[in-house]
């Protein structure tokens, strides 16, 4: 879980912060409410989901709240693991 | 009715524009106004809510993201946008310059969009998702000369300032004034010297507003120009199509980097001197329904794709909040189905009223109003003093036959109409059937017995109102917003794995469409989920979230016409189980 964790907060910061942003992120860090990821964007982060665990995320579980932090990514991911 | 403009629905704003008015005297027909008022939006927007004894009213309820608000009252945003129109003379910008917005909805846009036009500029918002190539194609068209972004924004402006000699002034309107690079400059309005008074450029009807780019199936984004006369337009339909009256408390949801969020997220409410609500955070329902019942909401405008996220998210969560302010609901950006207005209605109690225009229109031509019965799916019927139409597709003439699809098309001459494509004279005339050769933008645009064609596919029943079908082109409309498949298509084949691609619409359940990119790979790249993310990423950063593509398909080869040209219509059709139509021009395998 720790290694999920650790990975998603990597491609989020990699893919979503800007090099130069002094923006503190952690697994708590609210992303989609706070606007750091859109409601389009949510898409490419839910393929790197995809593609890294090869897993499939269902629609109606791919919502704005479930994507919010990292913390709740790591539950979905676990989810759909299993 | 508001007081703000009743002169004008009395009067009829058609009557003042048709009336050839010298620039800055408006007539007055009931007394509302005084001989030698400004036509001027930045100046209507505030100083003159505040002339007429409302300085203390409040004009803008804003939210951030966390615990951020702010309220102001139209005497601060006449004081803040006189300080933005002071800091742009003394930095030298002249009147018809061009100056870009380029940030978050934050206070500071509101304020620096009217003061750009009290100093006589062209403002020119842009969508501050884009990314550094969408931002340099429409700086480079417009020819701008300044630019107000903030620190999280900057550096995509920095990374493209060297290839723009026009833009030679970039002003940080919020963050850390120490990060800034050499030759930028920090203004933050709330706490620089307060202006209490400027001295407001004496535009005329004429005279060029605002700046929008919007995309087409060829080509880069082309610049609608808006003239100041627009404002009687967008007040007439605020009025009565959102039916905003003076104590409302209005929610328009779209961002001012599009038309929407400056036709009625600006000039409208506060050209009636109604008091409007901004919310600038990431969307989810929860936020969306508490920030409705903190500020007791009354209308509400918004579009079809959050209408339909909030839809997914069900009726248990609405019935956690208070919701019982909202007494009139509209939407507009792409058509709003017949679900999510029966729904709405059996969920809030209000119908949400559809409305149809575009960024050329510049404010609402087709609507379903209070009071009208709402035929679920409908875009409604024309505004008055609107003349609707559908064309036939090949003769252009108007059907008579309800039911028949046709081009939507206006007569010329609203005030509202775009006054040109920047710089790009033809293409504007191609918009117009039954042009002469040769006539000039202000011919086209005043001659009634043209028809202006929208791009867009719909059908008139025998009631009147107006059916949408679909675009005329392949532009992409996602979540109500214009994509260009051109543009995607030219980043595409930056992208070093990619030999060619053609981009198109594909259905999608929220967002209308979403954008689809079908490509064939250089040699040495083979298909992978890592490599379809790879240029998914790629192109959301390099034009916009929007622009990216949800699905890449991989090809050995793009159908082509036998000229050459990639068919997009077919690869289109077939995502949306259409017939393909005739191939009989498609390339020989």
């Amino acid at each position: 879980m720790d290694d999920i964790r650790e990975a998603v907060l990597e491609y989020v910061i990699d893919e979503y912060i800007d090099e130069d942003d002094d923006m503190e992120v952690d697994a708590d860090t609210a992303l989609i409410s706070s606007g750091i990821v859109d409601s389009f964007s949510m898409v490419s982060l839910k393929a790197f989901l995809e593609n890294r665990y090869d897993i499939r995320i269902p629609d109606e579980d791919a919502t704005p709240e479930a994507f919010d932090t990292v913390n709740s990514i790591v539950r979905i991911v676990e989810k759909h693991s299993n | 009715m508001t007081e703000g403009l009743r002169a004008e629905r009395q009067g009829g704003p058609r009557a003042e524009h048709q009336g050839g008015r010298a620039a800055g005297h408006l007539a007055d027909t009931t007394g509302q106004r005084e001989e030698g008022e400004l036509l001027n939006i930045g100046a209507i927007c505030s100083d003159r809510v505040c002339a007429r004894g409302h300085a203390d009213r409040v004009a803008l309820i804003w939210e951030g993201f966390g615990d951020r608000k702010a309220t102001y009252t139209f005497g601060d945003l006449k004081v803040f946008s006189n300080g933005f129109a002071q800091m742009l003379v003394d930095q030298g910008i002249a009147p018809g310059d061009r100056v870009c917005l380029f940030m978050d909805k934050i206070p500071s846009l509101y304020f620096a969009f009217l003061g750009v036009l009290k100093m006589g500029g062209v403002v020119q918002p842009l969508f501050s998702a884009f990314g550094d190539e969408s931002l340099e194609v429409r700086l480079a068209s417009a020819g701008t000369t300044a630019i107000l972004t903030t620190r999280k924004h900057v550096k995509k402006v920095r990374k493209i300032l060297d290839r723009l000699p026009d833009l030679t002034h970039v002003i940080v309107v919020e963050g850390d004034p120490s990060k800034l690079k050499d030759g930028e400059v920090f203004f933050d309005v709330e706490s620089a010297p307060r202006v209490e008074e400027f001295d407001v450029y004496r535009s005329g009807p004429e005279t060029p507003s605002v700046l929008h780019y919007t995309s087409g199936t060829t080509g880069q984004p082309k610049g609608a120009q808006h003239a100041h006369d627009s404002i009687w337009g967008q007040a007439l339909t605020t009025s009565w199509v959102l039916d905003l009256k003076e104590d409302d408390i209005y929610w328009c949801t779209a961002d001012p980097g599009w038309v929407t969020g400056t036709s009625y997220g600006i000039i409208g409410p506060w050209s009636l001197g109604v008091t409007q609500c901004v919310l600038d955070s990431g969307f989810t329902s929860a936020r969306w329904y508490q920030f409705i019942a903190d500020n007791h909401v009354t209308v509400w405008y918004s579009a079809p794709t959050a209408i339909r996220s909030l839809m997914r998210d069900g009726d248990e969560l609405v019935a956690k909040y208070d919701l019982s302010s909202l007494r009139h609901l509209a939407s507009v950006g792409e058509p709003l189905n017949a679900e999510a207005v029966v729904w709405s209605e059996k969920t809030y109690g209000l119908a949400f009223h559809d409305t149809f225009w575009q960024t050329e229109t510049g404010s609402i031509m087709i609507a379903n109003y209070p009071g009208m019965p709402i035929k679920p799916g409908s875009m409604g019927k024309p505004f008055p003093g609107i003349a609707a139409a559908v064309l036939d597709l090949k003769t252009y003439e108007p059907l008579t036959e309800p039911d028949s699809v046709g081009l939507i098309a206006f007569r010329p001459g609203w005030p509202s109409m775009f006054r040109a494509y920047l710089n790009e004279p033809a293409k504007y005339a191609s918009r117009f059937v039954g042009a002469a050769d040769g006539a000039t933008p202000d011919e086209l645009r005043t001659d009634t017995s043209l028809w202006y064609v929208s791009g867009d596919r719909s059908s008139v029943d025998a009631d009147g109102y107006f059916w949408f079908v679909g675009r005329d082109d392949d532009v992409i409309n996602t979540g109500g917003h214009l994509v260009g498949p051109f543009e995607i298509e030219s980043a595409l084949v930056e992208h070093e794995a990619v030999a060619e691609a053609a981009a198109v619409g594909k259905p999608d359940a929220v967002n209308m469409e979403v954008v689809k990119a079908f490509v064939t790979l250089k040699p040495g790249f083979e298909p992978s989920g890592d490599l379809e993310l790879s240029i998914m990423n790629f192109i959301r950063k390099k034009l916009s979230p929007l622009a990216m593509p949800q699905e890449i398909e991989y090809k050995d080869k793009l159908p082509r016409t036998r000229s050459g040209k990639i068919l997009r219509r077919y690869l289109r059709a077939i995502e949306w189980g259409e017939d393909v139509g005739d191939l009989s021009t498609l390339e020989d395998d």
